[in-house]
């Protein structure tokens, strides 16, 4: 037994749990048998940002295999693009061994260090969700283990509802052991970007609407500076792109792909140095970095998918106390919530380093999936604000008031009645979790707060 | 447990009729927090005590459970009663205690024993069975109103400051013996505070009310310190009151 105080990438909200760290099912089951009252919960690579990954006095386990001596247990099809891969794999081990094949995962989060298991029980979306849809549904069939340790294989065809449930289910429909994901072909490694700067909100809502030709690019997503006022509040930097085509890259290996760590975060960060004035003065940089004109130009996909992977443990860069992620939706014609967030937030002087706007496409068949149609807003704030849990429930109320929701796999404040609000359908989903989890299994910090799992029992 | 701004789930005050007890509640009370429990001798008194909250958190599940911390070998019990109405305890607050001001301590051994009981022998039993409970749960904060009576024992309340000084110690040394398992304990260590329970007393340095303090232990909390004074200034104080020899010490007109 291995008792380890686990966060999430926020940093907030330790508690401690038994570490078992173990792929084999076989090793997986046995573990089982021993979990007690206090339940047990998958984690991958703890990329979530709240309390997802973490059970409190219950039994944690661990499916990671970056060190994994045998290399990386996935077999891609080089015909069709189908990769078999096991759920421990990291999206990063996937880029490696696919890259150079002509192969790109067909999503991916902002981060490449995710696992395969969490990518598809956080339901994962990128910066294609208008073009192409979340993680869930680039996954022809996946192997789960139950709490019984009996294990089942899901798809779309066979156990929709089980399927389903589990894609976005937060890992609390069993741990998922193995997954079949369609490939996207590309035909080199660089991607083909194009950016433009606007001067306010209003120009950004119009270029990423479903008018313009937001759709004709496969990537879009909008950088906004959350700190501008009067007539440039809402300004932002606007990336849309594709794949480059073999002939738009002059390389001789066209599939090279290095995605080196460049930088490391020091192991001590003052709390407080990503402030309102550090952050003001690094928008206004990155505003102006960008062209003022529309500029076509070339990137590696590290520079354009995963920018902050390139520093290691940048998380660490705020402090000890930690930070949230604030990532909700709210329906396409609700752009004055957006704007009244916004306004919300800057009158009370919190700053968020990285504030990104994406226009997502339409939902798919998982009841606790996040993306729906409409607009996301991320942002990262400083979990030692003075007053942050009354702004944010204030904010929560707009959200919800307009029909919107948060994102469960970076949650880290939400009250059980806004997952109901927000997810009409959780108690479909959680007749479902009943089915699959007969004992009760299944539980975590997030599934805890929230009142996911059955609220009655007091563990 | 706590969410990712710090707000804790479900927190318990033991004392619920405490003015300290109730300015913590106070500030700690937010957006985030799903259910509360007093314990307490008097419930109608901790029930008009927590209308306020239940105005201004209508979504909080408040509970009042009758207890009498005199009743030291079942405060085990009361856990395990709190435990089922509310599942997890994720903050404990302890602000029972009896101060005996005006009882003559040379002839009153059973209002002696009553005080040891609640301040000392009773919590530490509390306390005892709130860890093992916080344990199991691998998360928990226990927030102790001490004194600085128990910082040096001084004539004028060496009952009293005695009792704190024990459930001081024991309060630090329990902190110690939690590292790694999630849990941990905060000792708050206020001067002379302006309540009921010093109502008529005269005033020492440094006297302080009970919204300071309740500050004080809020930042505390959210900053997992182990020790608080309130005021501050106390904590340096104390380190020069603490090193005097004994002929000096006694010679002070504390």
């Amino acid at each position: 037994m291995v008792m380890q105080q686990l966060s999430g990438w926020g940093r907030t909200a330790w508690t401690v749990a038994d570490v078992v760290h173990s792929t084999d099912p076989g090793q997986i089951a046995h573990t089982l048998q021993t979990v007690g009252e206090r339940g047990a919960i998958a984690r991958g690579l703890g990329r979530s940002y709240g309390a997802a990954a973490q059970n409190a006095g219950g039994v944690v386990l661990e499916l990671t295999s970056e060190h994994d001596p045998l290399g990386i247990d996935a077999i891609l099809d080089p015909i069709t693009g189908t990769l078999d891969v096991a759920s421990s794999v990291s999206l990063d081990s996937i880029l490696r061994m696919c890259v150079p094949r002509g192969w790109f995962v067909p999503v991916t989060p902002g981060t490449r260090f995710v696992t395969v298991g969490g990518a598809i029980a956080s339901d994962v979306h990128g910066k294609n969700h208008h073009f192409d849809g979340s993680f869930g549904q680039h996954v022809s069939s996946l192997t789960l283990m139950l709490s019984s340790g009996e294990i089942v294989e899901l798809s779309p065809h066979s156990r929709p509802d089980w399927f389903w449930a589990t894609v976005g289910g937060m890992g609390l429909t069993g741990v998922i052991l193995r997954a079949t994901i369609s490939m996207l072909p590309i035909e080199s490694s660089k991607v083909r970007v194009e950016t433009e700067r606007l001067p306010h909100f209003d120009a950004v809502c119009e270029a990423m609407s479903t008018e313009g030709d937001d759709g004709d690019y496969r990537y879009s997503v909008c950088w906004v500076d959350l700190l501008a006022t009067g007539s440039s509040m809402g300004r932002g930097v606007l990336t849309r792109g594709d794949h480059a085509k073999r002939s738009d890259v002059s390389d001789d290996e066209p599939l090279a792909y290095d995605p080196r760590l460049r930088i490391s975060a020091p192991g001590w960060v003052p709390n407080g140095l990503l402030n309102k004035w550090s952050i003001k003065a690094f928008n206004e940089a990155w505003f102006r970095k960008a062209p003022s004109k529309r500029h076509v130009g070339m990137e590696s996909i590290p520079a354009f998918f995963h920018p902050l992977d390139g520093v290691n443990k940048w998380n660490r860069l705020y402090g000890s106390q930690g930070f949230i992620q604030y990532q909700f939706i709210v329906p396409l014609n609700r752009t004055d919530v957006l704007r009244k967030v916004i306004e919300t937030f800057s009158a009370a002087g919190v700053a968020s380093f990285l504030a990104v706007l994406k226009r997502m496409g339409p939902q798919n068949p998982a009841p606790m999936s996040f993306p729906t149609e409409g607009w996301t807003l991320t942002l990262d704030i400083a979990a030692g604000i003075k007053g942050l849990a009354e702004l944010l429930s204030r904010v929560d109320a707009m959200v919800l008031d307009a029909g919107g929701r948060h994102y469960l796999a970076k949650d880290s404040h939400v009250s059980p009645s806004a997952v109901r609000r927000g997810y009409p359908r959780l108690e479909e989903w959680m007749n479902v979790q009943h089915q699959m989890d007969i004992s009760g299994m299944w539980r975590s910090d997030l599934a805890r707060r929230l009142g996911l799992i059955d609220s009655r029992r007091n563990s | 447990m706590k969410n990712g701004v710090g707000v804790a789930q479900n927190i318990v005050l033991f004392g619920g009729t405490s003015e300290i007890g109730q300015a913590i509640l106070d500030k700690v009370v937010k957006p985030g927090v799903s259910r509360l429990v007093l314990v307490s001798r008097d419930i109608d008194t901790s029930t008009s005590m927590t209308q306020k909250i239940a105005e201004a958190h209508p979504d909080i599940d408040i509970h009042h459970v009758r207890f009498d911390a005199g009743d030291a070998a079942s405060l085990s019990h009361v856990v395990s009663e709190v435990v089922s109405e509310i599942g997890d305890i994720d903050v404990a607050i302890i602000a029972q205690g009896l101060l005996n001001e005006g009882v003559d301590n040379y002839a009153n051994p059973e209002a002696l024993i009553e005080m040891a009981n609640v301040n000392f022998t009773g919590t530490m039993v509390l306390m005892y069975a709130l860890a093992a409970r916080m344990k199991s749960q691998g998360y928990g904060k226990i927030v102790l109103l001490s004194s600085v009576a128990g910082a040096r024992v001084r004539k004028a309340n060496a009952a009293y400051g005695a009792t704190k000084a024990g459930i001081d110690g024991f309060a630090l040394a329990l902190d110690h013996d939690l590292q790694g398992t999630g849990v941990s304990v905060l000792v708050v260590r206020p001067g002379f505070v302006t309540t009921k329970m010093t109502q008529g007393m005269k005033k020492a340095p440094f006297s302080t009310d009970p919204q300071s303090v309740a500050d004080l232990t809020a930042k505390a909390i959210a900053s997992n310190k182990t020790v608080v004074w309130a005021p501050g200034i106390l904590q340096w104080m104390f380190l020069v009151l603490k090193a005097l020899p004994q002929s000096v010490w006694r010679r002070l007109p504390l």
